[in-house]
């Protein structure tokens, strides 16, 4: 069986004196859908920084696909089939829908930093840019710069953005944070759709949504995971109840 | 041995100088984000209007109020010029800050003319403090660490120990949070702004005549004091405090030295072939590169600088 | 968007330009316009490299020059080392050397300069650029010193179809001819994959990490073929000037390709076309007829960065909405109405900066004399009639402008309301 599509092991991280992860051990399989649950502050985005190098790790390991991926850059790390997206959107602001979208299939098609190549002929990018426009339902919105695109808009390019270099290992960091009700479900549908044979991992705080869609769930506190396991047992989970689901469930 | 102690005393004295022009760019920069490429013009223009009002009242006087006059000019320009500049964001607030180094270039052209003014050392000023070995120290030199020294115990005490100073350090680390505390940041900003510079203006009055008070005075050691932000590490005090006093005595000794650098290998030795054009340089001929040297050496070695904590 | 490599509408444009250029001798025959002419066609490509960096890539350098001012002593070099032995054509390629050395430049310095971007690559360009012009006058073999080195472009017996580069309005082909080449290469970098993510790279580095991209690298990239660009421009100054000094390298120059970049528009790809030309245009005529120039090229500078960010460039491109947008017509009455009185405020306020320079720092006449002449007038300048009526206009001509551009002004913001609110 080949090694798990993310393995973190004793990992660490302090800013200054305050450890704000402390000692993660996490297997994530292959093709799951894995949610990271738990309550403000435990660590669920510093988590995703770490092992998407946005920051060093203090102590410990994380292996992408078997292998240690500690001390990387990020560039290096996407490369290697992992891609991201971030809880405050994060895009291209003055280019294009298309170009948001190009520029994110370029590396990965094995343009590289060429300059002796025209983008307009590149018709392999171009047409993987505007599949992913579709499905992300932009497609009408192709040549507005993408700063003045709706809040929504621009929470589904920003996970266009991610899928569109056909990474396997996807992190989503809060892809429904500040939708409404409406906007929701179509997110959750549209990461349905575009995850479909990858791994995915993500942080969200709607429960409607995590239990939706995940396929396990971890629960994060304190800079510990403290259950892993399917949606179903971590509801009965009497731990996470008492940490975490106790007060939260309840009020969503 | 005296050559020693007398450079070192040169170089504790002209880096306390640079010094002060340092760390108000250093509390600008971290303070509001702002490289004000103009500070150095700020040095010029104390050392000119010092030397306006010395030669119409006196030294004294000049050096009480050209600082002040500096600074209000500093809160004017952060008032009207770079507060409207901000809304474009940092590239065009730092382009702001570079044409307005060049109009004051161009400004002082216009009224005191394009070559170096008479700005003199007061006479009660001019004589020897004392003598080290068979070299003789200035006493203006003494003055100028006098008041070098003496404003930067002003300095931190009105951090460390005003509400105001206490303020500035909150927002040095936190300005959304100092603004959601009610402070009016814009106007400690103009505060800021307006002590720095004539923090600057200060330097330019005491370092104008012991040096030469001169259009290409701004440009000449803005470029150096751009050097010390970078290798003391960007909005560290502490950093630009000892990168000041580093590059303030790799100048003076450097200066003073005259061996070349076939000699410095030979020390070490190491003979180069001669004749080269390298080889016959001295360390003299070198000393307007070292400063730019220690830089380059720095960014590749310790890119965050001697003591920056963050990086940018 | 077409994927044709030559359109029919591009092709038009780009010849129409180029047939232009090469036809302006025709019109301005006299040699102090031709060497107008040859400095532009040079800035233009020296801006438009300079802008790879700030407006595509968002990287403010202060040592554009140094790139510039290498090719220029290259192609000096090169061109005293051929000497006898070479011909018309080896000259006409020698800007190529220039190009060589930028790039070599942009190579070795871009390692230290592009490992941070932002404020810290603009100071730390800022001391590379210091360290190049302090280097340049510690080494007067390879520099010259003060006086510079100096050649001669007319090598050989025989011409090149005719061209032997020594009259001006010989080498303003040429220059044309490679500014052309150059620009069209700079577009073509714009339509590449390093192109568009040197534009990523500068609205979002953290993402371009995200999507793969080394942030360092493609900056890198940038500065060495903005310095290969650079390079051809000093190679051809070389040229067209036949002398080089340490001044080509130095910080001013730099100061000044920054301006006419900005000022002409980064945002646009023309923009630092527009720049080059209108700032070299200033700076000769402008500069001969007063040695205050400096000073209103720096406050026309100030009133750019505080006014109009988008430079010339984006103001014409406002311009062109509202005329597709009818909205033209609307502010056209507008536009004429701010005309007079920004005239008698700029009147007043250049009055005023020319007495001070007649009383305080006059060249030719000794600073502080009572009586000289100020653009063309004979005026006392000890009595105060000169200065009251400067004052006098100033004020009148400040009052103006804000009474009436406080009406322009909300014309104005009206049709840009319409205009985006059409769009929305």
């Amino acid at each position: 069986m080949s090694a798990p599509a993310i393995r973190i092991k004793g990992l660490k991280k302090n800013f200054g004196a305050s450890e704000i992860i402390r000692g993660v051990d996490l297997d994530i399989h292959r093709g799951e859908r894995h949610a990271i649950i738990g309550p403000n502050g435990a660590g669920k985005s510093t988590l995703f920084h770490l092992i998407s190098a946005r920051l060093p790790v203090s102590s410990g390991t994380i292996e992408l696909k078997g292998e240690n991926v500690v001390g990387l850059k990020p560039f290096e790390i996407n490369r290697r089939g992992l891609s991201r997206s971030f809880q405050i959107t994060n895009i291209f602001h003055n280019l294009s829908v298309f170009e948001n979208l190009r520029c994110a299939v370029l590396w990965s098609l094995g343009y590289r930093y060429s300059f002796w190549q025209r983008l307009a002929g590149l018709a392999d990018a171009r047409q993987r840019a505007e599949a992913v426009m579709e499905d992300i339902g932009l497609g009408k919105r192709r040549d507005t710069p993408a700063g003045i695109l709706s809040y929504a808009e621009q929470r589904a390019l920003e996970i266009g953005i991610t899928i569109a270099s056909g990474a396997d290992v996807i992190l989503l960091d809060e892809p429904t944070a500040g939708m409404s009700n409406t906007e929701t479900e179509e997110a959750v549908a549209l990461i349905r759709r575009v995850t479909e044979g990858k791994t995915l991992v993500m942080v969200e705080h709607d429960m409607g949504v995590v239990f939706g869609l995940a396929d396990r769930i971890s629960v994060l506190v304190y800079g510990q995971v403290i259950a892993t396991d399917a949606p179903a047992a971590i509801r009965c989970n009497a731990a996470v109840q008492e940490a975490y689901l106790g007060t939260s469930l309840n009020h969503d | 041995m005296e050559f020693v102690a007398i450079s070192l005393l040169n170089g504790i004295t002209y880096g306390l100088l640079l010094f002060m022009l340092s760390s108000g760019l250093t509390l600008i920069f971290s303070m509001m984000g702002i490289l004000n490429f103009a500070h150095a013009s700020f040095y010029m223009l104390g050392a000119y209007f010092a030397y306006q009002i010395s030669s119409w009242v006196g030294f004294w006087p000049g050096l009480l109020v050209a600082p002040l006059l500096v600074g209000a000019v500093g809160a004017a320009v952060e008032r009207y010029g770079l507060r409207r500049a901000h809304r474009f964001g940092h590239v065009a607030e730092l382009l702001f800050t570079f044409g307005l180094a060049f109009v004051v270039e161009e400004v002082v052209h216009l009224i005191w003319g394009k070559v170096a003014v008479d700005y003199r050392i007061p006479a009660e000023l001019d004589g020897t403090l004392f003598t080290l070995f068979d070299t003789s120290f200035p006493i203006y030199k003494g003055f100028m660490m006098l008041i070098s020294v003496g404003m930067l115990v002003a300095l931190y005490a009105l951090l460390t120990r005003t509400r105001i100073g206490l303020i500035i350090q909150a927002a040095l680390t936190k300005p959304d949070m100092v603004e959601a505390l009610g402070h009016n940041v814009p106007r400690i900003f103009m505060l800021v702004f307006g002590g720095g510079t004539a923090l600057a203006g200060l330097a330019g009055v005491i370092g104008g005549n012991a040096f030469v008070t001169e259009p290409g005075m701004a440009a000449a050691v803005g470029s150096i004091v751009f050097v010390i932000v970078v290798v003391g590490g960007l909005g560290s005090l502490g950093g630009a405090f000892v990168a000041s006093l580093l590059i303030g005595c790799i100048q003076t000794f450097s200066v003073a030295l005259s061996i070349s650098i076939t000699d410095v290998f030979a020390l070490a030795g190491v003979s180069l072939p001669a004749g080269s054009q390298v080889a016959r340089l001295t360390i003299t001929q070198l000393a307007p590169v070292l400063p730019y040297l220690l830089m380059v050496a720095i960014l590749i070695f310790r890119p965050r600088g001697l003591m920056g904590a963050r990086e940018s | 968007m077409s994927s044709r490599l030559v359109t029919r509408s591009r092709l038009l444009l780009w010849g129409g330009c180029l047939a232009l250029a090469l036809a302006l001798p025709l019109v301005f025959k006299s040699g102090f316009l031709i060497s107008l002419l040859c400095q532009m066609g040079i800035m233009v490509v020296f801006s438009l490299s300079y802008n790879m960096l700030l407006g595509q890539t968002g990287l403010l350098s202060f040592g554009h020059a140094v790139y510039y001012g290498l090719g220029a002593f290259a192609t000096m070099h090169t061109l005293n080392a051929i000497g006898k032995d070479g011909g018309p054509l080896v000259v006409a390629l020698l800007p190529a050397v220039g190009a060589c050395a930028g790039l070599a430049g942009g190579v070795l310095l871009g390692y230290v300069t592009t490992r941070k971007a932002g404020t810290t690559f603009a100071m730390i360009t800022l001391g590379i650029g210091e360290l190049v012009a302090a280097c340049s006058l510690m080494f007067p073999g390879v520099f010259g010193g003060e006086g510079g080195v100096s050649g001669n472009r007319v090598i050989g017996k025989e011409s090149f179809l005719g061209f032997t580069w020594g009259p001006q309005v010989e080498m303003y082909g040429l220059i044309v001819l490679w500014a052309f080449v150059c620009t069209v290469a700079m577009f073509a970098l714009t339509q590449t994959p390093l192109g568009r993510m040197a534009n990523a790279v500068r609205d979002n580095p953290e993402r371009a990490e995200f999507v793969g991209y080394d942030t360092e690298r493609v900056r890198l990239l940038m500065v060495i073929l903005s310095g290969m660009f650079a390079g051809a421009a000093g190679g051809l100054t070389a040229l067209n000037y036949e002398i080089v000094t340490a001044e080509t390298l130095n910080a001013h120059t730099s100061g000044v390709v920054l301006l006419m970049t900005f000022v002409g528009g980064i945002g646009f790809f023309y923009g630092p076309i527009i720049g080059a030309i209108l700032i070299t245009v200033m700076q000769i005529v402008i500069g001969g007829m007063t040695h205050a120039w400096l000073l209103y090229f720096g406050l026309f500078f100030l009133f750019m960065v505080l006014k109009a960010p988008g430079g010339i460039a984006s103001l014409i491109a406002v311009q062109r909405n509202l005329w597709n947008a009818g909205l033209f017509g609307r502010m056209l009455p507008h536009y004429l109405a701010m005309a007079l009185p920004v005239l008698i405020l700029l009147a007043g306020l250049v009055g005023l900066v020319e007495l001070t320079y007649a009383l305080l720092a006059g060249e030719g006449v000794g600073a502080g004399d009572t009586a000289t002449k100020v653009l063309g007038m004979q005026l006392k300048l000890g009595s105060p009639a000169p200065w009251v009526t400067a004052l006098a206009v100033t004020g009148t001509g400040l009052i103006l402008t804000r009474w009436i551009g406080n009406r322009a002004g909300a014309a104005w913001n009206a049709a840009l309301a319409t205009l985006h609110g059409d769009k929305a």
